[in-house]
């Protein structure tokens, strides 16, 4: 019995044909594109990137909810919500250009490495034109920058960190919800007021760009205020028990809690927080305060009882009384029987926005859509006179400085307005933050 | 040179391993998968899959630890970007060089256990480079952002040759073609080719059948007067080699590492493909990288509006009914489907979908055979 053997070059020459083979179509294939996934036929495709699962999911669920709405608005469909208010009246009710808006989905998991493999799919089998989503900083910058090498437009949806329109802006990203900087600069004057200039801080702090950009900026505006801070204590994403952080605050001599969480981790901290005692204690002669520099309505619900006095900031609330937010709650809640969430509102305005301007621009190509928005002045979408900045592609409006509400009149009713910080307050050179946006990238064609 | 010859067998399977890969685009596209990134990920972890079978299916060590390697060879990848040329060559051979040194560290601890002890030990180092990467070595890994290319990296070799990326951020490129795309797909494709092809000798191999030893009885070749300990950390070594290629890889399509990649779920998902696919099988852990990645990134994106799509042909109210029970084992529910296929995969076919094939092969031979057996009975 002798087995036929067949020697190395031979099987390397085998392999080698085969390969060809097969490979040549692959790569002579022409592409026919004028830019990445330009849209051809009587639809324009476009890409809801959301945590689904993590500890951004309720946000997520939220984003996706009005993603479907806006899809629908700008299709014609529904009541129009915002368009109706908006203060461009370039959409015309029947789609993009002409172009029907048809969507996909999928799941960051609150995870970067997800979160490209996801618009990945997108951009490469679904042939979305525009991505937009993340309801975590890191995953927003993750795919801002995946974006930009594949030539697409990123619309950030909630993410709060500098670095977004910072440190990591790219000129095919645009944020329209407000960042640390900006939460700083409005809850300064507000905690002076309400907790005096002599306090000592204690932070407790996701760790991951967002959280360290909002401890960055909380400290800041603080400790111009007079407050020292005692430490800063970085918490990992998703912990789920924080009371091993929240013990060593109880003994350390501070008295204000800075919780620079989000999403669940903040429902999660906030309700031990409570639960060991620290609003009902009594430090250096002062009342113990805790303070959630971002707020969400998802958030506070979640958390109950325990957001009461609790003083934060937020991009946007669903009692505000002007009326694009009247609209938007109206269509909103007809539509899924609660008030939308402040990642539901920016995801909205950002889907709009973008519809609004590839409108104007007359095509989907983004180096003359990102020209469209930059510089871009509106209003009529809940947040009053907003001005998407040229030099880093960030929003600027004014900024809601919110608490939690003593007394509730509904499970949603659980935040009040405190201030609204006008945009001149919060406003700042874009050079502070550093980055650099770089030339447009419409793909490869 | 009859050493690096193959068998006829493995020959044909080494081909057919190569048309699948090559034709993948062809082949994967009736099932929606046929786009560059879903492909790269399927050679990719294919690679990660056989490494991990080198070591757990010929040797029964069972590490709960390799995500690690993977995780390292991502950021070795993505630090030879920045500090040495966007070209993959090199960032790959470092990762892979990498994996294997910390593999080597690694398993000469781990490796003076046997069974739960060397998997618990192996996740313990796993977890503990996981931590290490998220918040401790902030400075290399930039934490939980993930490592990141910057417009103002050195990338010596590159700036030595006069070369510029001038105001764009800069992608990997082998001599000019591109590394994400299909191109990109083709590289790590030819890559695993080779990988396989080692894989194979190494399971051919006297030392492969020494690993086999070891897995079936450790204790009789101890008292034989041989030390199995070199041999074992050897198969480790070249499995955590596997990881750190694979790891570069990743990085090479797309460079960012992030230290998720490192966490128990990950070292847990390629046990995972390895026992669906088939374990001490050579295509066995391909085919289960296979197809725990078309769940994670097929299954996930099914939403409501694609299966009322789907079921539209019934009616209304079954429609709904329907798409309210599927949806929870699509989109965000995709892992249950997941886990349901792995139980019966386990309880039914231990032997993973290998199992599944040979079974179906052998019964399709018995009726082929039985039919010819009955005409030629009936000729007689």
């Amino acid at each position: 019995m002798s087995k036929r053997k067949i020697g190395r070059r031979d099987m390397l020459k085998t392999t080698a044909v085969v390969g060809a083979g097969f490979a040549a179509p692959m790569v002579f294939v022409p592409r026919a594109y004028a830019y990445t996934n330009e849209p051809k036929g009587a639809t324009v495709t476009l890409g809801f990137n959301v945590p689904q699962t993590g500890a951004y999911a309720d946000e997520g669920a939220d984003e996706l909810r009005a993603y479907e709405l806006a899809a629908e608005h700008i299709n014609g469909e529904g009541d129009g919500g915002m368009l109706n208010t908006f203060s461009s009246k370039a959409l015309k009710g029947n789609g993009i250009n002409g172009k029907q808006v048809i969507y996909v989905t999928g799941d960051t998991q609150t995870k970067a490495d997800a979160a490209r493999a996801s618009a990945k799919r997108m951009i490469e089998k679904d042939g979305a034109v525009m991505i937009t989503g993340g309801s975590s900083s890191s995953t927003a910058i993750a795919v801002q920058g995946l974006c930009q090498e594949a030539g697409v437009i990123f619309m950030a949806g909630l993410t709060h960190s500098n670095d977004t329109t910072g440190k990591d802006k790219r000129a095919n990203g645009f944020r329209h919800f407000f960042n640390t900087e900006m939460s700083g600069a409005a809850l300064g004057p507000v905690l002076k007021n309400a907790f005096g200039s002599d306090r000592v801080a204690y932070h407790l702090t996701a760790d991951y760009t967002w959280g360290w950009s909002q401890e960055g900026s909380i400290k800041k505006y603080t400790e111009q205020l007079g407050w020292q801070t005692y430490e800063t204590v970085r918490t990992p994403l998703g912990a789920g028990d924080f009371s091993q952080y929240i013990t060593p605050v109880l003994t350390s001599g501070a008295d204000v809690l800075v919780l620079n969480h989000y999403g669940r981790d903040m429902v999660n901290s906030l309700t031990q927080a409570v639960q060991f005692g620290l609003r009902d204690k009594q430090v250096n002669g002062k009342d113990f305060a805790i303070v959630v520099p971002l707020y969400s309505r998802l958030m506070a619900q979640g958390a109950g009882e325990n957001v009461k006095g609790i003083f934060g900031s937020t991009n946007w609330h669903w009692s505000l009384q002007d009326e694009g937010s009247k609209a938007f709650v109206r269509s909103f809640g007809q539509k899924y029987g609660f008030p939308p969430s402040q990642a539901a509102h920016t995801c909205y305005c950002q889907a709009i926005l973008y519809a609004d301007a590839c409108e104007r621009a007359g095509t989907f190509r983004p180096s003359v859509v990102g020209p469209a928005l930059e510089g871009f002045k509106f209003d009529g979408l809940g947040n009053g006179p907003t001005e998407y900045r040229a030099s880093d592609h960030q929003c600027f409006k004014d900024v809601l400085v919110v608490k939690g509400k003593e007394a509730p009149t509904s499970k949603f009713d659980v935040l009040e307005v405190v201030e609204v910080t006008p945009r001149a307050q919060v406003e700042y050179p874009a050079e502070m933050l550093g980055g650099e946006l770089g030339p447009y990238n419409d793909g490869t064609a | 040179m009859r050493t690096l010859t193959l068998s006829r067998n493995d020959l044909i399977l080494l081909a057919g391993y190569t048309l699948v890969v090559l034709g993948g685009p062809i082949i994967m596209a009736p099932l929606g998968a046929g786009y560059p990134d879903l492909l790269q990920k399927f050679v990719i972890f294919g690679i990660f899959a056989v490494g991990f079978n080198i070591l757990f299916g010929l040797t029964g060590y069972l590490s709960f630890g390799h995500a690690a390697f993977l995780g390292i060879g991502s950021y070795t990848a993505v630090w030879s970007f920045k500090l040495l040329t966007m070209n993959p060559l090199p960032a790959i051979v470092l990762a892979t060089l990498l994996g294997g040194l910390f593999a080597a560290v690694i398993g000469y601890i781990c490796l003076r256990r046997t069974g739960i002890y060397f998997s618990i030990l192996t996740l313990a180092f796993a977890q503990m480079s996981y931590n290490l990467a998220y918040s401790v070595l902030t400075p290399i890994t930039n934490g939980e952002t993930g490592l990141q290319l910057v417009q103002s990296d050195p990338r010596i070799l590159d700036a030595a040759a006069g070369r510029d990326y001038g105001a764009v951020l800069p992608s990997s490129d082998l001599f000019g073609i591109p590394m994400n795309g299909y191109p990109g797909f083709y590289f790590c494709g030819v890559v695993s080719i080779v990988c396989f092809y080692l894989a194979i000798r190494i399971f051919r191999s006297p030392f492969g059948l020494m690993l086999r030893a070891i897995k079936s009885n450790q204790n009789r070749l101890n008292y034989t007067g041989l030390n199995t300990q070199p041999y074992a950390l050897a198969a480790f070594v070249v499995s955590g080699m596997y990881a750190g290629l694979a790891g570069g890889l990743l990085a090479v399509v797309d460079p960012l590492a992030g230290a998720e990649r490192m966490q128990w779920t990950a070292s847990g998902e390629v046990v995972l493909m390895t026992i669906l696919g088939g374990a001490g099988t050579l295509l066995g852990p391909v085919i289960g990288a296979g197809v725990i990645k078309y769940f994670e990134n097929i299954f996930s994106a099914f939403n409501e509006g694609i299966l009322m799509a789907a079921f539209d042909f019934l009616p209304e109210p079954i429609q709904h009914l329907m798409v309210n029970v599927t949806s929870l084992f699509v989109g965000e529910g995709w892992h249950l489907t997941l886990g349901a296929l792995f139980m019966v995969i386990v309880i039914f076919l231990p032997g993973g979908l290998m199992e599944g094939f040979n079974r179906l092969s052998a019964l399709v031979a018995g009726i082929v055979r039985g039919r010819r057996d009955g005409a030629s009975a009936r000729g007689a």
